[in-house]
């Protein structure tokens, strides 16, 4: 590689203008049919669904999801169904909403705080508790779920959106992500924020995070979005129907013996907006949210 | 109490403190549990010693196995699938021929399934595979000239609807954690080695691939103990546990069986605790060899 990069040094301008040159339109243009068939058929499940809010429920049970549709028989009946007579369902937007908002909050602060300690301090048992947060990462929560679930239990706390929140504020990728990102402050500002009499955690929360904004804003991304489609612990959690979330909500009208396809459909539909409406806005964020910790610095 | 908050020495444990609250409370404590429960018959709370009966039984157990090996090969095939197909397609998009608005189009439509909610996901697809000949994938398979298809009643073709529903979930995830990769490799490079007159293909496999390393070692991270931990996909394409001949059963789908659904916390227990000791070990063992942790804690 070193070769490379000392060979290279002469010759950079030439190896460019005589790619340029060399780039066919023709391979550009299979390209971008190709792009554009592969970007439609990954959008065929979101369309299907889509096609299905104008159906009839039952319809759409009996006949699968399908584009082979009779256009006479669409109708907008499910979206008067889902803002005049959907039972339960905005009742569940909100609960979804509500505890979303404060378990990305509490995760955010909580994270942070810790991914601090571990960016801007040396002592003696750092590298032990690091590797730690890293093989937290590679245990799956699945295997934790059933001993997680008889202590939540024992403890009494099952049913409560505090038990579902708790455990994940300390989340090792956003511990992951925020030390990254403080590894990149430089220190002056604590050594400054300390010779102004600042107290450490002082440093922390009026110096360093009002300059955190960027990660914050990838970091509420990720972890909103894992929220607001969190399911398998909301449904060990949860007991009170009144308490259901939109993932549980929406799995209760998916029985064999269901009458109410038609909000199954539709509301399924529904709870992809707020997330959809996002990204469209934060792309960017969302991108790097979601590949945080892929590319290790 | 002032000398605590100015203190450089002790500063450091107390930000860190919420995180071995955490590890101590929700991570060591159950799985001690679990290794503890794993050696005892728990019957409406009463629990009784039984040593290794319980992974004896489990041992003897022919579902146990058709769920290992259910975990296994969907963990395999999407490591086969969802490494090289979502690399291919980065190195597409990386390349500097093409329009940047369709490259940008591509992107958001494959990124914006990973959005969508596992039971969305599990919905949708249970009825684009739906039995129906007018359902979508019957379409297709008629296309092709096949009558429809009983997709979700056959193990094979149960397994394609779980697979197509990890590809469409992860396919733009992957490609997006390959393309960030990807563009933090110096262009001098490639420059240099098409200089040299290194083909596109060449240079993909001894420029891009190797300097990919990291970004491959953590996907094939994820995807091991997402593969073997896999449940909800099942579980929403089958709308419940049970599957034809358990043909969607996997090792936390049995977890979930024996302990949620049937209170055997005891042997339960013992599949989590397999479950954990086999994920762990391949994940450990991987990240020792590509050499992840000298890095992280130098």
């Amino acid at each position: 590689m070193a070769a490379l990069q000392e060979q290279d040094r002469v010759t950079t301008v030439p190896a460019t203008a005589a790619r340029r040159r060399r780039g066919p339109s023709a391979a550009a243009w299979i390209q971008s049919v190709f792009l554009v068939v592969m970007a439609l058929i990954s959008l065929v499940p979101l369309l299907a669904i889509l096609v299905g809010t104008f159906q009839d429920g039952n319809e759409v049970i009996r006949r699968g999801m399908t584009f082979d549709v009779d256009l006479g028989t669409l109708s907008l009946d499910n979206y008067v169904l889902l803002f005049t007579d959907s039972g339960p369902y905005f009742r569940w937007f909100a609960n979804t909403l509500l505890l979303t908002v404060g378990q990305v909050a509490g995760t955010l602060l909580v994270s942070a705080f810790v991914a601090y300690g571990f960016a801007m301090y040396e002592f003696r048992t750092k590298t032990l508790w690091f590797i730690m947060v890293l093989l937290v990462m590679t245990v799956p929560f699945e295997m934790l779920m059933l001993p997680l679930y008889v202590q939540v239990n024992d403890m009494g706390l099952a049913d409560t959106y505090v038990v579902i929140a708790l455990p994940f504020l300390a989340s090792a990728v956003t511990i992951f992500f925020f030390r990254q990102y403080f590894l990149g402050i430089p220190k002056e500002i604590l050594e400054a924020g300390r010779m102004d009499g600042v107290s450490e955690f002082g440093i922390f929360f009026r110096l360093v995070l009002p300059i955190t904004k960027p990660a914050m804003a990838a970091m509420a991304i990720l972890n909103g979005m894992l929220c607001w489609n969190n399911f398998l612990w909301p449904l060990l959690v949860l007991r009170s129907p009144e308490k259901f979330t939109l993932p549980i909500g929406l799995n209760t009208l998916l029985t064999p013996y269901g009458n109410n396809y038609e909000l199954l459909i539709i509301g399924a539909f529904f709870s992809l907006i707020p997330v959809l409406i996002l990204f469209l806005a934060f792309q960017r964020f969302f991108i790097e949210g979601i590949t945080a910790g892929a590319v290790k610095g | 109490m002032k000398q605590l908050l100015y203190s450089k020495r002790l500063a450091p444990y107390f930000f860190i403190l919420p995180f071995l609250v955490t590890l101590a409370v929700f991570w060591v404590v159950p799985l001690g549990r679990s290794f503890v429960m794993s050696t005892q018959e728990v019957l409406y709370g009463q629990a009784t010693f039984i040593g290794l009966d319980n992974y004896e039984r489990l041992w003897q157990d022919r579902i146990f196995w058709q769920a290992l090996f259910n975990s296994l090969r969907y963990m395999v095939l999407t490591l086969v699938l969802l490494i090289p197909i979502p690399l291919a397609l980065a190195a597409l998009i990386n390349s500097n021929i093409g329009s940047a608005r369709i490259k940008g189009f591509f992107k958001a439509s494959m990124f914006v399934p990973a959005l969508t909610s596992v039971v969305v996901a599990g919905i949708v697809f249970r009825l684009i595979f739906a039995e129906s000949d007018t359902a979508i994938m019957n379409q297709v398979a008629e296309f092709f000239g096949f009558g429809p298809v009983r997709w979700l009643r056959g193990d094979i073709t149960g397994l394609v609807a779980l697979l197509a529903i990890a590809l469409w979930r992860w396919t733009g995830v992957n490609m997006m954690y390959f393309l960030a990769g990807m563009q933090a490799i110096p262009t001098e490079y490639y420059e240099a080695a098409s200089i040299d007159g290194a083909s596109r293909f060449r240079q993909f496999l001894h420029i891009t691939v190797p300097n990919l390393r990291p970004t491959i070692v953590y996907v094939v991270t994820i995807s091991v103990y997402g593969g073997l931990a896999m449940f909800l996909e099942s579980f929403m394409l089958y709308a419940g546990n049970n599957s034809p001949n358990n043909q969607g059963l996997t090792v936390v789908g049995y977890l979930y069986r024996k302990g949620i659904e049937e209170n055997d916390l005891g042997f339960a227990s013992a599949v989590g605790v397999v479950l954990l000791v086999i994920v762990m070990t391949i994940n450990i063992s991987y990240l020792v060899a590509s050499g992840t942790f000298r890095k992280e804690a130098a």
